[in-house]
């Protein structure tokens, strides 16, 4: 592959289609190994667009996962169809979910997802309509130095 | 240690990618919660838990564990074993509770390091 300008490619991700949520992040984590990005930048893009994805799977109605790469950075864009997130800020807390008892069984709502996506991410932006829609977007840098966002445990 | 020196010593049944217990165990993790085993856990792991449908598939090839370990007996569905097969991620069953597994595992070595 070459990386000389960027490259980008997208994925369909369906609501509700657990057989196979987490195909998309999968498809994303070997885009990366193949061009040799590092492993340490890998494993947090896996999580944050792992996390994403199965927002879309459990909430919403269908999305593209659009990944971006540049010399740079490793963008992602996550846009769904679906009911949308009335407060991004209440979302956005730790252990808050509004999954479903049969979610939690498998468990998932461990409300950890939105707040594991800032913690892997430098930038994270999401925007939300009710009714409509959320589009997650985040940034993982690629040089050392314009790097800020990101608390490793 | 392997796979497969684990499977023998613990006495886990492999309902899945028997040629896979070769491979080489560098460490474990034990959660129910797939944010956390999302966020926690390492390749090469052997991952311990109750759950049991398919989307323990896909965390697993996410993080590149070694391997699955059911407790207390539990078995995978039939789509977590469709897509185990598929995707080549070994399923280990074990009667113990997770606490006495992982207790035992923990004493073979494995997560000491
Ligand atoms: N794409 C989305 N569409 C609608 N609601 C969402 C979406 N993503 C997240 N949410 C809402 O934000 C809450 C918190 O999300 P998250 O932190 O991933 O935790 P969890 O998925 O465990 O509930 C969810 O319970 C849901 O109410
Ligand atoms: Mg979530």
């Amino acid at each position: 592959m070459r990386m000389d300008k960027s490259y980008s490619q997208s994925f369909e991700i369906t609501g509700n289609n657990f057989f196979d949520a987490g195909k998309a992040a999968t498809e994303v984590k070997m885009i990366l190994k193949q061009i040799g990005i590092n492993s340490d930048i890998i494993r947090r893009v896996a999580i944050a667009s792992y996390e994403a994805e199965m927002n879309v799977v459990m909430y919403a109605k269908r999305a593209s996962m659009t990944i971006e790469i540049s010399q740079e950075k490793i963008k992602i864009v996550v846009d769904d169809e679906g009911p949308g997130i009335q407060n991004i800020e209440l979302a956005m807390k730790e252990g808050y979910s509004t999954a479903t008892t049969e979610m939690r069984e498998m468990g998932f709502g461990a409300g950890m997802g939105l707040p594991n996506i800032k913690r892997n991410a430098d930038h994270l932006k999401i925007e939300s309509e009710v009714g409509k829609g959320t589009k997650v977007e985040f940034v993982i840098e690629l040089k050392e130095s314009a790097r800020g966002g990101s608390k490793e445990r | 240690m392997k796979l497969k020196e684990l499977k023998e010593k613990l006495n886990l049944s492999v309902r899945c990618a028997e040629d896979k217990l070769i491979q080489e165990i560098t460490g474990g993790y034990v959660s129910d919660l797939l944010s956390d085993v999302i966020a926690n856990a390492q390749k090469g792991d052997v991952w311990v838990t109750m759950q049991v449908h398919v989307n323990i598939v896909a965390v697993a090839v996410l993080k590149e564990v070694a391997a699955i370990v059911l407790v207390q007996g539990r078995e995978p569905n039939e789509d977590t074993l469709k897509k185990a097969k598929e995707e080549n991620i070994p399923i280990l069953v074990s009667k113990l509770p997770a606490f006495q597994l992982v207790g035992k595992l923990y004493e073979s070595g494995i997560g000491k390091t």
